[in-house]
């Protein structure tokens, strides 16, 4: 009745390997399926960040023979002194509110859509979410022809619509253009994945509440704010997370469209970070940049997911 | 019996030297950029084959990603190359972080005399430190960026009439910068054939070296120098000269008022694109790619003609090129050295020039005919003996990402002035200069 682990898992196993087994406790057996994982976690996640800390206080460069020197905290204080740097932050806040205000905003609006029983809905449904079933480098290729002042279909399109010269104005060139650019394309792409947890959290609403609702006779707009918002929240929360990771390290999309150009005006901090350890092989303080990176976003994401979990349990 | 002992000596001698000098066929690999000259090397290389037994295979990287992809391969000690024809900005780091061999010892060896191949390309693409005979590369592809531009439209009447009314002057060929910002103007926006046209396609790439390489392409000819004295990296005064400042400014007013829209990140294959496409009048680009513009059927032959990057205050064009070298982490460096041995040879040079290559050598460059051979034979050797190329230091990476940000920043975002750019830039280089432990 009260077999061991051991003796269970002994049974499952050849006799040879099975003898071995039942010498061992029940807390051996569990190092023993747990101990691969846990050295494989140390070895690929956790040595490489302590590592990188380590080499986050020297001057290392990995394309140098050269002995390294134990430099404090001089790449920390470097990196939060310079103004470039706080401007590729900025660049990145910018992105990310933006992307993730309008992949919320347009995602629920289609999820609430979608939601809705009408004819053609899994067809609409499928082709709304093709954009995210594509590779970053082709989207970025993509909508750099479209973005192209003289052929580009968006600026042909804007043109028709504004009455504008499609050539007089260039998505990906200007300063002022070019940050909403790579916000477009991201919300193009990105929607879907937010449109689909929405989805899911609206069809995870039981009719019965929406019947009591009616019963009460609560308007539309009511049921709107007192059911499907409060019982959707959770899962908007959940998709805002998930793409704020995932812009907050945004780098393929942006390299192919602007290459963090005009100037520095797309050069999130990501590229940033490429360019200081992979071109310029300041390895030492690209690694102090990694760390404040990797703080930054563990500490919002830390705090996020306690409010996160404070509004499930409501 | 002495003199068959020494007799049978001898033999075993003889035998023990012909094994040792036979060397084993090897599969060399020569890594490259992915451009038209590299093809013609693979035409070349089938000789080399032919000739020692050994085979060679080619590794060749898109412009865009060549320095990221070779760069690492040498940082990681990678032995996919065992030849690399590197860009002559990468001679210091090759030298001083050991992944190239130095050659002297093999030059004189071999009777390899440097100076059999044109100085400034001795000094650019083999020596470090700088103009000092410690050889890491044989010069492999003599480049520089150049000009080419519709010869047709030049010469047709219309056009010519317009541009006397317009400027005063004879449309031809630009003697000057000035010069040639104001023919690059003249065509901005014209109609040619019932299609806009724009004056000129120029380097204004972000992310590797496009914007750093058309940039100076200005400041040269104005007279711009990195260093108020050669070795001291004193940039003060020198790097943000009121000379750098006007070329700055030239480049920019360049970029805004006669390149095709939305022209904000372009290198080398966008003005090819743009030239083929008959977008615009003219362009700049490496002369490496001059004799495929050339033969292109629809705006080469008599429809294209080229010039050298006019001067201002004096001459001067943008290096290119590169040298060949040894990779010190292959294990096949004797069939390496082979290699390049037989490259070296003046026959297989002009055969290297006739296959579409740039060679260095003084017999290809100082031969009678040379300057007929190619309607951009002449203004390649103008532009070789006005070279500038940009710091070859080991730090080369950084001082050039510095570059490419300060120039982007200023000539395509439009933020700050050229003063500024510049005064920025000799911030960062001095930094890096710090770092290296050299200010």
């Amino acid at each position: 009745m009260s077999e061991s682990t051991a003796t269970r898992a002994a049974a499952a196993t050849p006799p040879r390997v099975a003898r071995k087994i039942r010498g061992l406790s029940d807390r051996a057996i569990a190092w023993l399926f747990v101990g691969p994982t846990i050295f494989l976690l140390l070895a690929i996640n956790i040595f490489p960040l302590i590592w990188t800390v380590r080499l986050s206080f020297t001057n290392f460069k990995a394309n140098r023979n050269r002995p390294i020197e134990w430099i404090g905290t001089r790449n920390y204080e470097r990196i939060l002194t310079d103004s470039d740097i706080w401007l590729n932050m900025q660049a990145t806040a910018h992105f990310l509110f933006w992307t993730i205000f309008f992949q919320v905003l347009i995602g629920f609006t289609l999820a609430y859509l979608i939601n809705k029983k009408f004819k053609g809905n899994d067809l609409w449904t499928t082709i709304i979410v093709l954009p995210m079933m594509l590779s970053p480098a082709v989207v970025g290729n993509f909508w750099k022809f479209l973005y192209q002042p003289q052929i580009g279909l968006f600026n042909y399109v804007v043109g028709f619509f504004t009455g504008k010269d499609p050539s007089s104005f260039e998505m990906l060139g200007s300063v002022d253009l070019a940050p909403w650019s790579i916000v477009i394309v991201d919300t193009w792409m990105w929607t879907p994945f937010v449109m689909l947890i929405c989805l899911a959290g609206l069809r995870s609403i039981p009719d019965y509440i929406y019947e009591a609702a009616e019963i009460d006779r609560a308007s539309k707009l009511r049921q709107f704010f007192t059911i499907t918002i409060p019982m959707v929240l959770p899962f908007l929360m959940l998709a805002v997370l998930f793409r704020g990771i995932e812009n907050f390290k945004m780098f393929d999309l942006v390299v192919q469209l602007t290459g963090g150009g005009p100037g520095s005006t797309t050069e999130l901090t990501s590229i940033n970070l490429k360019r200081e350890a992979f071109e310029k092989w300041r390895t030492g303080y690209a690694s102090a940049y990694a760390i404040i990176l990797f703080v930054t976003v563990f500490g919002l994401a830390s705090i996020y997911v306690k409010a996160l979990n404070k509004v499930k349990e409501r | 019996m002495k003199s068959l002992k020494l007799a049978s000596a001898s033999a075993i001698s003889f035998a023990a030297a012909t094994f040792a000098g036979a060397s084993q066929a090897e599969d060399l690999t020569l890594c490259w950029a992915a451009w038209d000259p590299a093809n013609a090397l693979v035409e070349l290389s089938k000789e080399f084959e032919a000739e020692s037994g050994h085979k060679m295979s080619f590794e060749f990287v898109p412009w865009p990603n060549f320095a990221d992809r070779m760069l690492n391969e040498l940082n990681s000690g990678g032995q996919l190359c065992d030849l690399l024809i590197g860009d002559s900005q990468w001679i210091g780091g090759g030298a001083e972080n050991g992944h190239y061999v130095k050659l002297n010892d093999f030059f004189e060896a071999e009777g390899i005399e440097m100076s059999d191949f044109a100085d400034a390309t001795v000094y650019a693409y083999s020596t470090w430190p700088k103009g000092t005979p410690n050889y890491y590369a044989l010069p492999a592809m003599g480049d520089a960026n150049g000009w080419f531009y519709r010869k047709d439209w030049f010469e047709r009447d219309d056009i010519k009439a317009a541009f006397k009314e317009a400027t005063g002057r004879e449309l031809a060929e630009p003697e000057t910068q000035k010069e040639l910002l104001e023919v690059a103007q003249f065509f901005q926006g014209r109609e040619i054939d019932g299609q806009t046209v724009y004056g000129a396609a120029i380097f204004t790439e972000r992310g590797s070296e496009g914007i750093t390489m058309g940039v100076t392409g200005a400041l040269y000819p104005w007279g711009f120098k990195y260093e108020n004295t050669p070795g001291s990296y004193d940039m003060e005064g020198a790097v943000n000269s009121p000379e750098a400042v006007e070329a700055l400014e030239f480049y920019k007013e360049f970029y805004e008022t006669a390149t095709p829209p939305g022209y904000t990140n372009s290198y080398m294959g966008e003005s090819l694109d743009a030239f083929k496409s008959g977008q615009v009048a003219m362009a700049m680009n490496w002369f490496a790619f001059f004799p495929g513009l050339y033969a292109d059927p629809n705006t080469g032959g008599d429809k294209i003609d080229f010039f050298v990057n006019p001067p201002q205050n004096q001459p001067g064009s943008t290096l290119g090129g590169q040298g060949i070298s040894v990779v010190s982490y292959s294990d096949k460096q004797d069939a390496a050295l082979e290699y390049i041995k037989w490259f070296a040879q003046p026959e297989v040079q002009q055969k290297w020039w006739d296959l579409g290559g740039y060679s260095a050598h003084n017999a290809v460059l100082e031969s009678p005919t040379f300057k007929d051979s190619a309607p951009f034979a002449g203004d390649f050797l103008e532009a070789m003996a006005n070279v500038q190329d940009f710091w070859q230091e080991p730090a080369y990476a950084e001082l050039l990402l510095a570059m490419q940000k300060r120039m982007h920043d200023y000539v395509v975002a439009d933020q700050g002035t050229a003063q500024e750019a510049l005064d920025l830039l000799i911030e960062d280089w001095t930094e890096v200069f710090e770092d290296e432990g050299k200010l």
